[in-house]
């Protein structure tokens, strides 16, 4: 694919995360505020001087009213979008393309989802009335195809493939114990996810990533007026994006064994960044482990591992926090929570707090210290074989 | 040309109740043999998809152009159910789809009526029921469900059984009832039926006899049935027949199935009986009904067609089926028993403007080809998934073509009356592939490259719109390629 990319003509100068999970004490409107309030302090503006919205959101709202309304925006465009779980991402990416046409000078892009309010578990979704021919099989059992098609692909043991699986867990768990924000901040024994009742396959369900609430945002301008509001922008060097066909629940082709929408949207992203060996260049990752089999096999897809060893580097502890490359070192969508929108968001302000040094020390990457400036972001929308891809890279330093 | 049947289908479900498994949970005595049960997802209209299925499996030519759909227990009032039939067998526009409904003694009207088309074309009566009763009465434990299609042949069909006669009464009379909604039947004091019935049958016997210029003794098979059992019992005992044509009932393995009790008596009679053969059925309900048939040579040919489109018997199907049901499942899936729903939303009512676009793939589960480059597209699609053309494909029924099991997963969250849900992925043999549920399967047998057939089911019933689809189920064991490494 094509793609000519704005390496450099946009950055970060603000952001703000609420706290994920069960966030009974907040209704949307709240969590729109709170994000939102966070994120002009962050970048030292107000309202008024933000010319044009983007707000993400899944199943909590339809429209720009439901940002315009909480937050009183006088007379300005909201454009609210929708792109399954990379709907937060899709804001901010076109946030991003508004500002790089010159359309707007200051934009705030916000994803906000409200996922607890259903009263039921996991996604309820919205569908368009249909003929009543779709499958009825949950997003776990969708998912739950992966692992043991690579376990077979791949020679991996049955026994051992629960333990890659369960390691990922692990490691999120571990991630989001230390992070005040994370859903879940508690680590987790590997026995103790080995042995979780199942839910779909193989999955147990600390295979499953957290059912939640809450919003982020972040403030975009030219990289050119950056200095103008913060000394530490973060520079957007890629912004991928690829819906695929869908078609790999009839293609015979098709194993399960990758996601070929991911693989399109790292390499375009790769291209616009200028980057040949991610493993060695990227500080940082944020995947969409929306299931532990997914986080592995975006290892591969990604180009983190070599196709059939993700699973050892899984093991060897390579995307630890204080491994070679950390990958989703916020917890993840696992420990951290997905509500829907607010994901993508959330993806990059764990990005602006670790390239720019404001992690707290006891949960700093060393990555970043050891002279790795990028950081990447990838959300995966929909199912194996029929999904949407979304790559970012951001970094703290200009090209040459 | 004489109008007579040229074919028949027998569907039982694969479940079975233990009659032991009934006493065992509510206290009391321990019945003995089995009933059998239509799974959760099965109801009147798919059991007689099914039967129809299997009636017209083996038969060459053209489809039916009228189905008449008896049932006691049908699944829409007001709504023609025979027109969810026709649109799974993908029948013609113009082929006519009644439903006759209510009581047993419809089914021998939708016999009558398909013969009385026939010879002008094809016609199938589909007699189906599913029986249901209080728990731990005897309606519950005696009745049995599934569904029976037998076709009437053309003009250019050699018939295997001609009709020969019938002669009927009919009397106004309580004996059994209930009014529409209600789950059990009530019946009034059996002698009383009785006293009333063994006239009734006799004066049809012997006008029907009359009627074919023929004694009793010329009689070599007869079948007796209704659900009045003293009455069937006293009738059987007294027609005049020789003792050894009296065919025996199924009351044992599968239960009265009512409605389709008619049907699987007179499959049963087409395949024991020799050509030539005078053969008899008598159903016992609301008076009587005796239609005498005369097998012919096209009887064997007929016989030995079904057996190569691997078509089971009546005496097979009536075996022990595939699996049996725990009790306390069975009332589940009867909604006698109400279970916790897991915390998931219900499911969404199909809408009818889109059902209706979709009825070849929906009903008929079509599947379209690429005509560029042969890539199959279920359900069809416009564009091809592989090159790209666009409208260039033709439409191709897989509903009665095998596959084999993928992959598959099983769903521990998903919505449905009978958790786990299974699903598969299936590759049918000459290509195509599908993500679907799987039914009548046990979960820790599933394996990848189990054989598994399409049937048509019922996804769920949502305000009151039931959302029939088809599911992969079982036959037989996995083959060998690709398996994982477990014992099949």
């Amino acid at each position: 694919m094509s793609s000519n990319g704005i390496r450099d003509r946009v950055a970060i100068v603000g952001m703000g995360c609420t706290p994920f999970g069960e966030r009974w004490d907040k209704g949307v409107d709240d969590l729109l505020i709170d994000a939102a309030k966070d994120t002009i302090a962050s970048a030292g503006v107000t309202l008024d001087d933000l010319d044009a919205f983007w707000l993400g959101t899944m199943t909590s709202g339809t429209s720009g009213v439901t940002l315009a309304k909480p937050l009183k925006i006088d007379y300005k465009p909201v454009t609210r979008v929708e792109n399954f779980c990379a709907t937060g991402s899709e804001a901010f990416r076109n946030a991003c393309y508004a500002v790089a046409s010159g359309a707007y000078d200051l934009v705030m892009a916000i994803g906000v989802e409200k996922l607890k309010d259903t009263g039921y578990s996991g996604l309820t979704g919205i569908r368009p009335v249909g003929d009543g021919t779709d499958a009825a099989l949950s997003s776990p059992a969708a998912f739950s195809f992966v692992a043991p098609a690579y376990a077979e692909r791949y020679g991996v043991d049955p026994e051992e493939m629960k333990q890659v699986m369960s390691r990922i867990a692990w490691k999120n768990h571990r991630n989001g114990a230390v992070n005040p924000r994370a859903q879940f901040r508690k680590e987790i024994p590997m026995e103790t996810i080995t042995k979780s009742p199942l839910v779909a396959g193989d999955l147990g369900v600390y295979d499953c990533s957290g059912v939640s609430d809450g919003a982020a945002a972040a403030i975009v301008c030219r990289a050119e007026d950056a200095h103008r509001y913060t000394d530490h922008p973060l520079y957007v060097k890629a912004l991928s994006f690829v819906a695929g066909p869908g078609g790999g629940p009839i293609d015979p082709d098709y194993d399960y064994t990758t996601f070929p929408e991911v693989v399109r949207s790292a390499q375009d992203a790769y291209h616009q960044a200028g980057i040949t060996d991610p493993r060695a260049s990227l500080a940082m990752a944020e995947v969409h482990d929306c299931f532990t089999p997914t986080e592995l096999v975006l290892m591969e897809d990604m180009g983190f591992s070599e196709r059939g060893l993700g699973w050892k580097d899984v093991l060897a502890g390579t995307f630890d926090r204080d491994g070679e490359l950390p990958v989703n070192p916020d917890g993840g969508l696992k420990s951290f929570g997905h509500p829907i929108g607010a994901s993508g968001l959330r993806m990059l302000f764990e990005c602006w707090l670790q390239l720019r040094g404001e992690a707290p020390p006891e949960r700093q990457i060393a990555t970043v210290a050891g002279g790795r400036t990028l950081g990447l972001t990838h959300n995966l929308g929909g199912a194996p074989g029929e999904c949407v891809s979304f790559v970012a890279i951001v970094g703290p330093e200009l090209s040459e | 040309m004489t109008a007579g049947i040229i074919s028949w289908g027998v569907y039982l479900p694969y479940w079975r109740l233990q009659r032991s498994a009934i006493g065992a949970s509510l206290g009391g005595p321990s019945g003995r043999g089995s009933r059998s049960v239509a799974s959760y997802d099965e109801d009147t209209t798919t059991m007689g998809v099914e039967a129809s299925r299997r009636a017209l499996a083996a038969l060459d030519g053209t489809r039916p152009e009228d189905l008449f759909f008896a049932t006691p227990a049908p699944a829409y009032l007001d709504k023609t159910n025979a027109t969810a039939i026709h649109g799974a067998l993908e029948l013609p526009t113009w082929a006519g789809a009644y439903d006759m409904v209510g009581s047993v003694r419809s089914s021998v009207g939708a016999l009558r009526a398909a013969r009385s088309v026939a010879g002008e074309h094809r016609a199938v009566a589909v007699l189906s029921d599913l029986r249901t009763g209080m728990a731990g009465g005897s309606e519950e434990r005696d009745s049995g469900d599934g569904a029976v299609a037998v076709v009437f042949g053309g003009p250019d069909d050699t018939a295997v059984a001609e009709w020969v006669a019938h002669a009927g009464t009919t009397a106004e009379f309580l004996d059994r009832w209930r009014t529409p909604g209600e789950f059990d039947s009530k019946v009034w004091e059996e002698r009383f039926g009785q006293e009333v019935y063994v006239p009734l049958v006799h004066q049809a016997w012997a006008d029907a006899l009359k009627s074919a210029g023929v004694v009793a003794t010329d009689v070599d098979h007869v079948a007796v049935v209704g659900l009045h059992t003293r009455a069937v019992g006293a009738v059987r005992g007294s027609l005049g027949v020789r003792s050894e044509a009296v065919a025996a009932d199924r009351a044992a393995s599968v239960g009265n199935l009512g409605g389709a009790e008619p049907g699987i008596a007179l499959a049963d009679l087409l395949e024991r009986a020799e050509p030539g053969a005078l053969v008899a059925l008598v159903v016992v309900a609301d008076g009587a009904d005796v239609v005498l048939l005369r097998t012919t040579d096209a009887l064997p040919a007929a016989r030995e067609a079904r057996r190569a489109a691997g078509l089971a018997d009546v005496v097979e199907e009536s075996g022990p089926g595939g699996g049996d049901v725990p009790y306390t499942r069975f009332l589940t899936w009867r909604g006698e028993l109400l279970r916790e729903p897991p915390r998931r939303p219900d499911p969404e009512r199909p809408g009818a403007p889109a059902t209706w676009r979709s009825t070849p793939w929906k009903g008929g589960f079509e599947a379209s080809d690429c005509r560029a480059c042969g890539f199959r597209h279920l359900p069809p699609a416009r564009v091809c998934l592989r090159c790209r053309t666009i409208d260039e494909m033709d439409r191709v029924r897989l509903a009665d073509v095998g596959g084999r099991v993928a992959t598959y997963t099983i769903d521990r969250l998903a919505f449905s009356l009978s958790p786990p849900v299974i699903g598969a992925v299936v590759d049918f043999d000459g290509g195509g592939r599908y993500r679907c549920e799987m039914t009548d399967a046990d979960p820790d047998a599933v394996r990848i490259g189990t054989r598994v057939e399409m049937s048509f089911r019922k996804l769920n019933t949502a305000k009151g719109v039931h959302n029939y689809f088809w599911k992969a189920r079982p036959v037989g064991a996995a083959d060998d390629a690709g398996d994982e490494g477990g014992e099949s």
